[in-house]
Order: structure tokens, then C-alpha cells, then sequence
């Protein structure tokens, strides 16, 4: 049993084009360190600083780990977790 | 280029209309791969701003799962500029994530015209399309 994780488009250059991929870890965090291990470039695009990108959204089980406990929230094999880009944008030119 | 139906340019504009002064947004899904847009989807701009749009994460992961059951990508992701021409600005190019998408920007601002473009935005670059607005639902 692992970890799914799901990819957007954007992050798929990571994956070799794969929707989903599988990982192993105690938290988020751990998680993404194991993914970035085979998908060099990913963790860079998730985490800055040590926390979770702004405008890069993170379920785990279809809750916002935001209001979980971000990139310390525990996972566990089975788990399904989705990465989304934001969209936003706008304002002045 | 974009081609995409004339009901589905009046939805936008009615949106960013009724939204108005707040920025409008959502998109216009359609069958993966096909480059055609269909299903019309009103997003909350959860900003409620004039300068800002976001749409909320709850949505955002409701919207990508149904797109994903019915096999459907966002063809056209959609906003409006309140204050401003209809050309993406900084923050609109900082978090563009879908290089497949059509970025269409609508704009008030100049005045006796409504503005209606569109845009690739790839890697931080920013290229204007041709819209070809056709007839017919």
C-alpha cells in the first residue's frame, strides 16, 4: 500500500506525463520528499521555504490540508492526495 | 485561435457584468483534446474583489473532479478586468497553471466598449489569439 497522488497537467513534465503516482511518508511533507526522490523538480513546485506554495492547493481525502495541518498533516497508506494550482490572478496590468 | 459560440461569449459577459465591481471568473469546459468549448461553469470569485479573482479550493476540487468523470478539460478559463484593459497582468501570468487553456479576459473598463480576448499564457509568456465567434448552441 502507498500513498496515491494525483497530478495536474502543469506537474505531469515531473511524472514522465503520469496522472498519478504513488508515495510513501508519515506527513505531506515526508510524502513529497519521497516523490521528489523519483520526480526530481516537484517538491520545488509544491513547497517553498518549507511550507506549501500559496497558490498551489493540496487535498488529502478531499479536504484542503490548509484547514488540516498543512504540510505536517499525517497521511497514511490509502490515502488519495490531489494537487491543484490555484486559479486565480487579476488586478492592473 | 479560439472558436467558441456566441451564447457562450454572451455568458461570459453577463457574468463579469453582474459581478461588477468585483472580478468575475470560471470557465468553459469541454472535451479533452477537443479544443472546444461547451459547458458553460460560473465560478464564486471567493476574493470578492475588484483587483483579485481565486476561485474558492473547495470549488476548485469539486470543478476537476467533475471535469475528470466526464473527461472534460477547461478549455476556456475566464475573468474580468474591472478597472483595466482586457490583457492578462502580472498576477494573471504569475498563476496561469493550464498551458492547454484559453485565457479570456473581459473588460468594461474602456469606455462605449466591452473588450473580449484571448490569450495563451505558457511559461510566463503571454500570446494573444484570434477569437472566431460562431453561431449556433
Amino acid at each position: 500500500m502507498a500513498v496515491e497522488v494525483r497530478i495536474p497537467t502543469i506537474l505531469r513534465q515531473y511524472t514522465d506525463g503520469a496522472k498519478s503516482v504513488e508515495g510513501h511518508g508519515d506527513t505531506l511533507a515526508a510524502l513529497i520528499d519521497d516523490l521528489e526522490s523519483r520526480h526530481a523538480g516537484l517538491r520545488d513546485r509544491l513547497i517553498e521555504n518549507g511550507t506549501l506554495r500559496r497558490f498551489v492547493n493540496v487535498y488529502l481525502n478531499d479536504e484542503d490540508v490548509r484547514f488540516l495541518e498543512g504540510e505536517k498533516t499525517p497521511v497514511s497508506d490509502g490515502d488519495v492526495v490531489t494537487v491543484l494550482p490555484a486559479v486565480a490572478g487579476g488586478g492592473p496590468a | 485561435m479560439l472558436t467558441i459560440r456566441r451564447d457562450l461569449v454572451d455568458a461570459i459577459i453577463a457574468h463579469a457584468r453582474r459581478d461588477h465591481p468585483d472580478e468575475a471568473c470560471g470557465v468553459i469546459a469541454g472535451p479533452a483534446g477537443s479544443d472546444r468549448p461547451e459547458r458553460f461553469i460560473p465560478m464564486i470569485n471567493a476574493a470578492r474583489s475588484p483587483t483579485f479573482y481565486e476561485f474558492d479550493s473547495m470549488d476548485l476540487l469539486r470543478l476537476y473532479k467533475e471535469m475528470d468523470e466526464r473527461d472534460e478539460e477547461p478549455v476556456v478559463i475566464y475573468h474580468s478586468h474591472t478597472d483595466t484593459e482586457a490583457y492578462p497582468s502580472r498576477t494573471d501570468v504569475a498563476y496561469a497553471s493550464e498551458p492547454n487553456a484559453h485565457y479570456v479576459l473581459v473588460s468594461d473598463a474602456i469606455e462605449g466598449e466591452t473588450q473580449f480576448r484571448s490569450f495563451r499564457i505558457v511559461d510566463g509568456e503571454v500570446t494573444e489569439e484570434e477569437v472566431k465567434i460562431i453561431d449556433g448552441e
